[in-house]
């Protein structure tokens, strides 16, 4: 199998290239994205890229695959493979550090900007705050997310307005916040995201929502804080 | 906060901005489709059935209800436009004044197309 691979170290090169491997899979077995690149390392030590836990947890093999955004680690080669060509590149709209690891930077400033922790200003209860069952139901979908980056750097709005607009996944953290039964600072939090940008450069694309390796759903959160905010201000 | 102050303020809410881009589709649907279905009805439309139409007051408010979706639906997207594209990221340092003078341009030619008609119709 032929594996293409984005090539740069902004401190040595010029600009970016591709660089192509050959890679023999073995028979009867369907290898992860992250077990080639594993083959190519060892082929060829100067390749970097990030990993970690190697089974979806982590969030740190983010990268575009074929074409399309997703974690190297739980991505099936044969998922992917398109005329036995495997093409890699980083995550899109992110500035390269070196090859396949991107400054990450841009996206968690977002997910810091929408205070991503409970803020409750009562005074704390003797043993923990308590949530009825259906009150802790609505964080499903919400509180999985690994912040890998997948959806928003394949969201075309975060390309155009990283430093203005949240993103998908910063939103969905945002919504996460919003819905906690727990959190005191709803309409502080409402308030920040009722300008122009934050929320509303979403235009529904839903890339987001066709990357995110947890199957999450941040176009529904995005829907569900434009609710809000279109109900508190008619 | 009027929506009005809102469309005239660039936009700085974007609640309101997105209100006023649903309402503004709406009434200029209802608009159109009424005006197709009076065409429609009226095979052989004459001059004087059509100005006797816009004659009416009622016809000149929807109207003009229907010519201030258009502007604010047109400036709202303009101004989203510019703010996409016309970037630092993909412009550089000028790109603050060429996205003013892209706003400007389109305010200006709104802003003549409501004298206009306005003028038009207050001549009817
Ligand atoms: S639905 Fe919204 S957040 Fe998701 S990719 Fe599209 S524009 Fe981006
Ligand atoms: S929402 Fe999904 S794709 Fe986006 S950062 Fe979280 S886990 Fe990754
Ligand atoms: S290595 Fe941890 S998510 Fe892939």
């Amino acid at each position: 199998m032929l594996v293409s691979i984005y090539r740069y170290n902004p401190e040595t090169d010029t600009q970016p290239r591709m660089q192509d491997y050959e890679i023999t899979l073995p028979e009867g077995k369907d290898l992860m994205v992250l077990d080639v690149l594993q083959m190519v390392k060892e082929q060829d030590v100067t390749l970097a890229y990030r990993r970690s836990c190697r089974e979806g947890v982590c969030g740190s093999d983010g990268m575009n695959i074929n074409g399309k955004n997703g974690l190297a680690c739980i991505t099936h080669v044969s998922s992917v493979v398109k005329n036995n060509k495997l093409v890699l590149r980083p995550l899109p709209g992110l500035p390269v550090i070196r090859d396949l690891v991107v400054d990450m930077s841009a996206f968690y400033k977002q997910y810091e900007r929408v205070k991503p922790y409970l803020q409750n200003d009562e005074p704390p209860p003797a043993i923990e705050r308590l949530q009825s069952p259906e009150d802790r139901a609505k964080l499903d979908g919400l509180y999985e997310c690994i912040l890998c980056a997948c959806c928003s750097t394949s969201c075309p709005s975060f390309w155009w307005n990283p430093d203005k607009f949240l993103g998908p996944a910063a939103l969905l953290q945002a919504y996460r916040f919003l819905a906690d039964s727990r959190d005191t600072k709803t309409q502080e939090r409402l308030s920040d995201l009722e300008d122009p940008f934050s929320v509303f450069r979403c235009r529904g694309i839903m890339n987001c929502v066709s990357v995110c390796p947890k199957g999450l759903n941040p176009t529904r959160a995005i829907g569900h804080i434009r609710d809000m905010l279109l109900e508190r201000a008619v | 906060m009027g929506m009005v102050t809102n469309v005239t303020s660039l936009g700085r809410n974007g609640v309101y901005d997105w209100l006023v881009q649903r309402v503004s589709a709406v009434v200029m649907l209802a608009w159109f489709l009424f005006v197709g279905g009076f065409i429609a009805t009226h095979g052989d439309l004459q001059f004087i059935e059509w100005r006797a139409l816009f004659a009416q007051i009622w016809m000149k408010v929807f109207t003009l209800a229907a010519l201030v979706s258009l502007l604010a639906h047109a400036w709202i997207g303009m101004w989203t436009i510019s703010t996409d594209y016309l970037t630092r990221l993909s412009l550089g340092s000028s790109a603050t004044f060429v996205r003013l003078v892209f706003q400007l341009i389109c305010f200006a030619i709104l802003l003549v197309y409501f004298v206009w008609a306005v003028q038009i119709l207050w001549s009817i």
